[in-house]
């Protein structure tokens, strides 16, 4: 057998826990291309270019005409038309503006920071939970609710139900990592979770229909803007991106987090004297210890000359975001964790039209977050460094992260 | 406290809208407006925005702010190594004598670049407006509309620039030989480099009985803004905008904002004929149309009527139509401030003070000054690119580039200085739409939609020029335009042959309806690389011959 590429050695979960060194590798070689016909590009330059290159589709059905084959297998609820992340324009713009009406500026600007006190509301809760624990796992005591119970807010799921669209949310993620089976076993698993969280959507809608509220699933379904509105089934392909793509990647970011900080002790303590600072700490560590490592899935329309290759029209790319924003030609010294390093670019949330729908709430929730455990857990201790890893070499992050406490401080006690 | 978003950056990510909703506000496209002076108690917000921009466009205060690089020229990356300074050039930088006249956009930014590029010597600041540096974009924009107040525009920068301000005074003369600056006030300011930054003034209406009538207003310095702001807060009956370009679109969007009535004449075809074109002009005609402005296009006003108390009442057309109007607001484009430097030596014309690349001034024979420096919208700068034509820009974004280029060059030995090659960028705000340029637009014989579509109101226009890309204008697009940007550098042909997303069925380049003017021939070309100012460099390709 032929020796594993870089990039194949990046896909090896054996390197999940450090695969920079494998990403400084592939810097080497700006665009790569591997046996498959897939490019790889790995420097920051580059990635930004590509981010901003018409010729570049994010949907891969271009990929698959082109080679001539069957369509690719169906990605979300059965029947429901492919969500905006992986649709170009004017569809891409089209769904994603309708989708921000409810959501952001310019048609509901004050939504996302309204909910500031009542993000800080539900990690106190959180963390009020774990008292008089000596041991907790920073992923599934924290992190990994907190994004949950948020969506769930937004998008207007009712508490009672929150159990039940944990499990789906989860189930759903966890097809995505090709370490969890053949395509076989996870397709058909994919595809009953999918269609359960379809069936469980639709009733949603259907409730929130006949009774509109606040959240953003009836804003969705409700909307009279200038522009009309999603069709029902875009309406719940939509709302099922938006569970999925704002999920793990919200619980690595606090998870890398919190383990970035608890290798870097002199900024745990400063993070606890000044909150301020988890404004650019949680920038830096999108930059440092980013949720997504890399895109894949993006498709050249034409020949693009680029970093002195040409990579030829139809093929695949791959944009690792990770090795782009640990570039040393865009950072200084990219390999230090620099809590307030001036000019922060990073590509943790991409770049383009794709950039992430979800980033400010995403945003508020780990400088809040981070804020919280640096302020309430009273001597932390890594149990295990590294950690365990979740197999998954995209949305990368710890499974677990076991940290030893001395007690919880009460709420409000710095 | 003070903020500024550089614009021309800024690709409409709306994340400083989410995080600090009162300060940034996104139109129904993909532009932003702002609060340059928001209250102290937002400082938390507004670093979260800043912190946030994905482009890194916010910047408060600092010495940072407008003189930042996105990445800084760090020495390992200069192939020469580092730079050494002669003892002479040491001692300059250490305590030589830099005088700026004109303390706005340009001088400010130039006078950052100075300190944060480790001049220590002594810094002086001439500017006839009795202001701190503020900015004028939002003048036309959120100040007409009584958002932001036209004193709340002033620009961020710290106190640890040390600098000696004379606000309030004018520059009379120049003494080349003697290096001295002659003051209204009569005082002369020695210098040992000096830093022409004088900018330029709207151009009043011609005839000055008309346009001292009450309601008679131009757009250009704080003071022009707050008065026809207030003018527009009493609701007057119909205001009249003169010219179609940009700031007068924008002053006839920032009416309808009001729900005022509002008629624009223009001279050409369509509005921002001038600048982007018939083509493209036609959109902003329909965009104009749509908010409910009479625009009225191949028309002049010939006449402005006052009543008894020389108040303003009525607008007479070269179509011998009549208007009653409150207000008239002259929009006819800008005189550079070049009076001063009359027999001074230096090379001077009604289009600014001519400089090289580096932005030496010439003087009158063309050659270079050693010690004269120009950037902004007084200087005539040579771009490659364009045939090494001299351009002549207003444009908020190469105010900045030039002035920080000419900064570093004012302390740098020969071998070390950065040619300016940035290629320009220009935006408007009007009616919602962010409309955004690259390259010279005017400096085309064909253009092609290659994304969306005017009817959309949404697209990317590519302008060429002898089968070449030179510019590209974007109406509500502006993620795109760094691509286009880059075919620009590299002189790509033109039409562009690839596929794209959102392309339309056809693409049939058709002429960009300029109106009438003299291009002159060249048949070679040129092309740029890298992005940061310190790192452009030409050269030459003969490829299109
Ligand atoms: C209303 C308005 C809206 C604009 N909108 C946009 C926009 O949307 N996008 C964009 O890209 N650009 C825009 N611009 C253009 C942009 O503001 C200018 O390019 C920029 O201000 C140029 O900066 P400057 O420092 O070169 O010149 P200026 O800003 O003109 O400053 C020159 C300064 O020098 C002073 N001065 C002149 N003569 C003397 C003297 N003899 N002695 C002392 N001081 C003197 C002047 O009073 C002035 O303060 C706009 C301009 C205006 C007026
Ligand atoms: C730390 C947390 C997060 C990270 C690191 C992250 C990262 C990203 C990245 C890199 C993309 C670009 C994908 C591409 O270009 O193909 C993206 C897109 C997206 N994200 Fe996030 N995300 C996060 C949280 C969220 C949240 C909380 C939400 C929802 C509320 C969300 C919703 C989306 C959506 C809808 C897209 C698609 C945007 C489009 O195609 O226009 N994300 N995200
Ligand atoms: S690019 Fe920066 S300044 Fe522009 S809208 Fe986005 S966050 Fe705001």
């Amino acid at each position: 057998m032929a020796q594993a590429s870089i990039f194949e050695q990046i896909l090896d979960p054996a390197n999940r826990a450090n695969p920079y060194p494998l990403y400084a590798e592939l810097r080497k070689t700006p665009v790569a291309r591997e046996a498959d016909g897939t490019y790889i590009v790995s420097t920051y330059d580059e990635i930004v270019a590509l981010l901003h290159d018409p010729r570049v589709s994010s949907d891969i059905r271009n990929l698959v005409r082109q080679a001539g084959a069957t369509p690719s297998p169906q990605e979300g609820p059965p029947g429901l038309p492919e969500p905006f992340i992986r649709r170009d324009p004017p569809d891409h713009d089209r769904l994603r503006k309708l989708a921000m009406r409810p959501f952001g500026p310019p048609h509901t600007p004050r939504r996302i920071d309204a909910l500031r006190p009542w993000l800080v509301e539900t990690t106190t809760g959180l963390l009020d939970a774990l008292a008089g624990k000596n041991q907790v796992d920073i992923v599934g005591d924290v992190a990994y609710p907190f994004p949950v119970t948020v969506i769930c807010k937004l998008l207007g799921v009712p508490r009672e139900d929150e159990a039940r669209f944990h499990e789906l949310a989860d189930a759903g993620i966890e097809t995505l990592d090709p370490t969890t089976g053949t395509l076989e076993q996870r397709k058909a698993k994919r595809d009953r979770t999918n269609a359960e969280l379809g069936q469980y959507l639709a009733a949603l809608a259907d409730a929130h229909l006949r009774q509109p509220g606040g959240d953003l699933l009836s804003g969705f379904l409700t909307d009279n803007g200038p522009d009309g509105r999603m069709s029902r089934e875009e309406v719940l392909s939509t709302a099922a991106l938006l569970l999925v793509a704002g999920h793990e990647t919200t619980v690595n970011l606090i998870a890398n987090g919190m383990l970035t900080l608890l290798r870097h002790p002199g900024v745990f303590e400063r993070l606890r004297r000044e909150p301020e600072l988890s404004i650019p700490l949680v920038e830096e560590l999108l930059r440092y210890e980013p949720p997504v490592q890399f895109l894949p899935d993006r498709v050249t329309l034409a020949d693009i000359d680029i970093a002195g290759t040409t990579i030829p029209q139809g093929s695949p790319l791959v944009l690792m975001l990770a090795a782009g924003s640990r570039d040393p030609e865009r950072f200084d010294d990219p390999d230090r964790f620099m809590p307030d390093r001036p000019n922060n670019s990073h590509l943790g949330f991409g770049s383009g039209i794709h950039y992430c729908f979800g980033a400010p709430l995403a945003r508020l929730e780990a400088q809040i977050a981070l804020t919280e455990l640096a302020c309430r857990l009273e001597h932390p201790r890594l149990v295990a460094d590294p950690p365990p890893y979740r197999p998954n070499p995209t949305l990368r992050g710890p499974l677990h992260l076991l940290v030893e406490v001395d007690g919880i401080r009460a709420a409000g006690v710095r | 406290m003070r903020v500024v978003v550089d614009l021309t950056r800024c690709q409409g990510y709306a994340q400083c809208a989410f995080l600090a909703p009162s300060v940034f506000r996104m139109q129904s496209g993909d532009a932003l407006l702002y609060d340059s002076n928001p209250d102290d108690a937002l400082r938390e917000q507004i670093k979260r925005a800043a912190a946030a921009c994905p482009v890194q466009a916010i910047h408060i205060g600092g010495m940072g702010t407008l003189a930042a690089m996105q990445k800084e020229p760090a020495q390992r990356r200069k192939p020469r190594g580092p730079v050494r300074l002669t003892d002479a050039e040491a001692a300059f930088k250490r305590g030589g004598r830099i005088v700026i006249v004109g303390a706005s956009l340009a001088g400010l930014t130039a006078a950052l670049m100075l300190r944060t590029q480790g001049f220590a010597g002594s810094l002086t600041l001439i500017g006839d407006e009795a202001y701190d540096p503020y900015d004028r974009p939002p003048l036309s924009k959120q100040v007409l509309t009584g958002w932001v107040r036209a004193d709340h525009t002033l620009l961020p920068y710290s106190d640890e620039l040390d600098a000696d301000w004379h606000l309030g005074v004018r520059a009379m003369g120049l003494d080349l030989a003697g290096r001295q600056v002659l003051l209204a006030d009569g005082n002369r300011v020695q210098f040992d480099r000096l830093l022409i930054a004088t900018g330029a003034r709207a151009r009043p209406w011609p005839n000055d009985a008309e346009a001292s009538l009450e309601g008679v207003e131009v757009v250009r310095t704080r003071d022009d803004a707050a008065r026809l702001q207030r003018r527009l807060a009493a609701r007057p009956g119909r205001v009249l905008v003169i010219g179609g370009g940009f700031t007068g679109s924008e002053v006839a969007s920032a009416c309808r904002e009001l729900g005022l009535p509002v008629t624009v004449t223009e001279r050409g075809a369509t509005p921002l004929v001038g600048a982007l074109g018939g083509v493209v002009g036609a959109v902003a005609a329909a965009l104009q149309r749509d908010h409910g402005v009479d625009l009225r296009c191949g028309v002049t006003v010939t006449r402005l009527e006052g009543d008894a108390n020389g108040r303003l009442r009525r607008a007479h057309f070269s179509d011998g139509s009549t208007l009653n109007v409150d207000v008239a607001v002259v929009a006819l484009g800008a005189i550079r401030n070049v009076e001063w430097l009359r027999g001074s030596g230096l090379a001077v014309t009604r289009w600014g003070v001519a400089c090289d690349a580096a932005c030496h001034a010439f003087d009158i024979n063309g050659l270079v000054t050693g010690n004269i420096f120009v950037a902004g919208d007084v200087a005539r700068c040579p771009h490659p690119i364009y045939d090494y034509q001299f351009l002549s820009l207003e444009h908020w974004g190469n105010a900045v580039t030039q002035a920080k280029i000419a900064a570093h060059n004012m302390l740098s030995p020969e071998a070390d200085r950065w040619p300016h090659l940035a290629i320009p960028t220009f935006w408007s705000t009007q009616f919602g739409v962010s409309i955004k340029s690259v390259g010279v637009p005017t400096f085309s014989d064909a253009l092609v939609i290659t994304q969306g579509s005017l009817a959309e109101r949404r697209f990317v226009a590519v302008y060429g020029y002898k089968g070449r890309v030179t510019a590209a204008v974007a109406f509500d697009q502006p993620k795109w335009l760094e691509f286009y940007q880059g075919l620009i550098d590299a002189a790509a042909p033109f039409p562009p042959a690839f596929r794209t997303v959102h392309q339309p069925a056809e693409m049939r380049p058709v002429p960009p309806e300029f109106p009438k003017r003299a291009v002159s021939e060249h048949e070679a070309t040129v092309m740029v690389t890298g992005r940061e100012p310190y790192e452009r460099r030409v050269r030459w390709v003969y490829r299109h011959l």
